[in-house]
């Protein structure tokens, strides 16, 4: 239906489709991308270092470290590779991916949590296994 | 009804009422990169899924081996530093798109298609081997939890490098046109959302798996 015109749009003037059509693509840059590529192998190589070394005194401080190293990498990847902001697609682009990460959170630490405590109410023999739960 | 707004345009005179008619219908042009955004998120949901899962059963080892037995870091170093640099030279290839240079966008990709293989052969040559020593998914609940994890992201990259070969015949028979270049992008997203989920993979699987 809409055809014809956009036919009789590019005879008058051809640019206006492509002006148009680039402002949608997110404007990469090799300064954005060297920037997330060199803080990913920073961020990747201290938690490779750290537990390859035997890691600290305390497991559960290395695992601490390692998430916390993994979750900073995950925002440098969002942000320089997938060049995600609050404007691109309106915003939408944005808003599902909020969504997304709190339906993760909740699958994670619920099945975590709830399955955490079925282990501690329903097997009170092998504490063993217990200590051994992430 | 095209023809009537060319009518009014005629007897009017006036284009600018016909641009303002034009600019209303263009707002499905970017409807394709945030439909498959929203495919990634929902793929994100399954990933978290699975990783609940090994969070849960992960240390449920059955008598058997343990992360601390079958994990080997400087493979999955390896496999990490060849995911990460496929991710760079993919933005590459974006960067030669943008500036409409054909050739340099195939060699990129191409080079981001032998990164992506190579990852794919350590990880199954690493399966193989837990296979032959008797740690298949089979073993344990761990076993079966990190077989599916891990596979889960393999076969992701064997279709996303199925993919780029598809676009990169594509690109070579019709150039750098419009949808080609939608799809390249289409592709790139995937491509470092895959890098994404791998961060999640060797942090959690891989380097809390050796933590005692």
């Amino acid at each position: 239906m809409s055809a014809p015109t956009d036919v009789a749009l590019h005879g008058h003037d051809g640019h206006g489709h492509e002006d148009h059509h680039d402002e949608d693509t997110p404007h990469a840059s090799f300064k954005g991308y060297m920037t997330g590529f060199v803080l990913a192998v920073i961020l990747t190589a201290i938690p490779f270092a750290v537990v390859m070394t035997g890691g600290f005194a305390k497991p559960g401080m290395t695992a601490l470290l390692v998430l916390g190293f993994a979750a900073v990498q995950i925002v440098v990847h969002m942000i320089y590779f997938l060049h995600m902001n609050t404007k691109s697609q309106g915003g939408w682009n944005m808003l599902a991916l909020i969504f997304t990460i709190v339906l993760v959170v909740i699958a994670l630490s619920g099945s975590i949590w709830v399955m955490y405590h079925l282990n501690h109410n329903m097997m009170p023999a092998s504490a063993h296994d217990m200590s051994n739960l992430p | 009804m095209s023809d009537t707004t060319l009518a009014i345009t005629d007897t009017q005179g006036s284009p600018g009422k016909l641009s303002f008619h034009v600019t209303g219908e263009h707002h499905p042009q970017n409807g394709t990169l945030l439909g498959f955004w929203i495919y990634l998120m929902s793929d994100c949901l399954i990933f978290a899924c699975l990783f609940a899962c090994y969070g849960v059963l992960g240390r449920n080892y059955a008598g058997g081996p343990s992360g601390k037995d079958l994990f080997e870091l400087p493979i999955v170093a390896l496999n990490t530093s060849l995911l990460l640099l496929s991710s760079i030279t993919y933005g590459f290839a974006m960067l030669e798109m943008q500036r409409q240079r054909q050739r340099a966008t195939q060699a990129w990709l191409a080079l981001t298609g032998l990164l992506g293989a190579g990852f794919l052969f350590f990880e199954l040559q690493e399966f193989a081997h837990l296979i032959h020593i008797g740690a298949g998914p089979g073993r344990s609940a761990f076993l079966s939890s990190f077989f599916t994890l891990v596979g889960t992201h393999g076969l992701h990259v064997t279709f996303g490098i199925v993919w780029l070969i598809v676009l990169m015949i594509q690109v070579g028979q019709r150039g750098l046109v419009p949808e080609n270049r939608r799809r390249l992008m289409c592709l790139s997203m995937f491509w470092h959302f895959l890098d994404v989920v791998w961060v999640g993979v060797f942090s959690f699987v891989y380097l809390m798996g050796v933590l005692p």
